[in-house]
């Protein structure tokens, strides 16, 4: 393969990748307020197109008709640039995520994932990191005081939260031997599922994953009763938007890292002894890989109708206090594990 | 013999309660039965909601099965009603009950729908309808005069039904 091939190859992921991201985050949105319908015993949005599908698109057209004010006293090029990062750091993150198996196209093996990086897992986590940034310098810019509280506790609680997510993936790591993405999804390969295995590191990072993504029980940061909007109480037009789409993107990556970390990424279990063509068992893991991720969102929304929201000094207690400890305890297991069985 | 025992308040939680997740699998279950039970909403504009007989919606006068009205205009709805809504104006006919409401307005932006009028009234003549989405573009159109007041009486037969048991 040529380096012009490649570049190729990538471009075309790429577009594929982000054009189903922004797909996938609009429709988030509808599910988001259907299921909180359901959940209520309502309908929910059903005007606009059929059974309401073309919400989405009439709530982005009215933001970008909305007039974009910044405050007097905000701090103008940091305003504008938080919810750039928000956004950048949102849709980069998903380059090291593998959807699918190797597959033979027009005579290219292609990997299907945009990044086959050897240090994927810290890709990762450096990225999620980096978004905290977007919060914090949203709140700090915007000269009011209940954005700055949002920001500090966004950051204060995604950095708590890091902590244990990292100490979390410690486990997967030990079992993978190594940190790219694709090498993890294969050391699952039949029912290893990490999530089986180390059932304490799946639920502390699940919880963790739910306190990075900002969703409630964990939505401080925008805490609407006490902090007006949080952050991004001062924006308005296309940058709250950049916000919205980047809090949903964020829970597509994060359904993402679950479905790779810990249930098997795009594997079904002992599917080659179906004796399937290949084309077909690629297609059926890809589909699998989506219904997993599907799964995972579905859960991220329904929990959030479900859980009322931690009280600051709860949320700290849980982070510190249990995912912590819980997540040490989880690399001692694994490490048993190992030692015993020498998986 | 007084019973000694430990109070057990109901700010302590048991251990399994403790650690949140059979509590949050509990509160998850509720929420996924709710998600598919049927839905309570009405789709209001194309599916409309049909009050019992017991709804008070806008007050109309009855008129008999032979066009004539039932009231005798004697002014009781108009004393009690404490919005000073109603208008009536007396007129004598030929008929056997000889007195006739000539004019009879309510100002349906000052009707508070209390239903004192249906209450007051010895003839059961004016009663509550299920009308409920009452609209007017001006402070004219508000005022129903006897052309929109008037009701065959086999239409609000449910409502007299109703107030024969209960009033």
């Amino acid at each position: 393969m040529g380096i012009g091939e490649i570049i190729l190859i990538s471009l075309v992921k790429i577009l594929l990748i982000i054009s189903l991201l922004f797909l996938t985050v609009s429709y988030l949105t509808y599910f988001e307020r259907k299921i909180s319908a359901w959940v209520q015993n309502r309908i929910g949005p059903n005007r606009v197109g059929w059974k309401g599908l073309l919400q989405p698109f009439a709530d982005v057209f009215k933001l970008m008709l909305k007039e974009d004010i910044v405050p007097e006293k905000a701090d103008r090029i940091i305003h504008l640039l938080a919810p750039m990062i928000a956004l950048f750091v949102a849709f980069s993150t998903f380059a090291v995520i593998p959807f699918g198996p190797e597959v033979h196209l027009f005579g290219y093996d292609i990997p299907l994932v945009v990044a086959d990086v050897n240090m994927g897992v810290l890709f990762v986590l450096a990225l999620t990191s980096l978004s905290v940034y977007g919060l914090t310098l949203a709140g700090w810019s915007s000269g009011s005081k209940y954005s700055l509280l949002g920001g500090i506790r966004s950051s204060a609680q995604m950095i708590s939260y890091e902590i244990s997510m990292g100490f979390s993936i410690g486990g997967v790591l030990l079992l993978s031997e190594s940190l790219r993405p694709i090498a993890i999804v294969e050391s699952q390969s039949g029912w290893m599922w990490n999530a089986i295995v180390q059932p304490i590191g799946f639920i502390t990072f699940l919880v963790s994953a739910f306190a990075e993504t900002n969703r409630l029980p964990f939505d401080l940061p925008e805490a609407e009763p006490e902090l007006v909007g949080g952050f991004h109480t001062e924006y308005s037009s296309m940058k709250f938007a950049a916000f919205f789409l980047s809090e949903y993107a964020n829970m597509i990556i994060a359904s993402g890292l679950i479905v790779t970390l810990y249930l098997g990424g795009w594997q079904i279990p002992y599917i080659d002894l179906l004796g399937l063509p290949s084309g077909l068992v690629a297609l059926l893991q890809v589909g699998a890989f989506i219904f997993k991720l599907v799964a995972i969102l579905f859960f991220f929304l329904w929990v959030r109708w479900s859980l009322p929201r931690f009280r600051y000094d709860q949320l700290m207690n849980l982070g510190w206090k249990v995912m912590f400890p819980l997540s040490l305890i989880n690399i001692i297991w694994v490490a048993l594990l190992i030692m015993i069985f020498g998986l | 013999m007084e019973q000694k025992s430990v109070k057990r308040r109901k700010k302590d939680l048991s251990f399994l309660e403790r650690i949140y997740i059979p509590e949050i699998l509990k509160g998850l279950s509720l929420t996924f039965k709710n998600m598919i039970r049927p839905k309570f909403t009405i789709e209001y504009p194309e599916e409309r909601f049909i009050p019992s007989a017991a709804y008070r919606g806008r007050p109309v006068l009855i008129e008999e099965n032979n066009g004539d009205e039932r009231c005798v205009a004697c002014g009781l709805c108009s004393r009690v009603c404490p919005a000073l809504a109603i208008e009536v104006q007396a007129a004598e006919t030929e008929r056997e009950q000889e007195r006739y409401p000539e004019k009879f307005e309510i100002n349906m932006l000052r009707c508070i729908f209390c239903g004192f009028c249906e209450e007051v009234c010895p003839e059961e003549a004016i009663v509550m309808s299920k009308d409920y989405d009452l609209t007017f573009s001006n402070r004219e159109e508000a005022i129903y005069g006897k052309d929109k007041l008037l009701v065959p009486v086999n239409q609000l037969q449910d409502r007299i039904d109703f107030l024969r048991k209960y009033k």
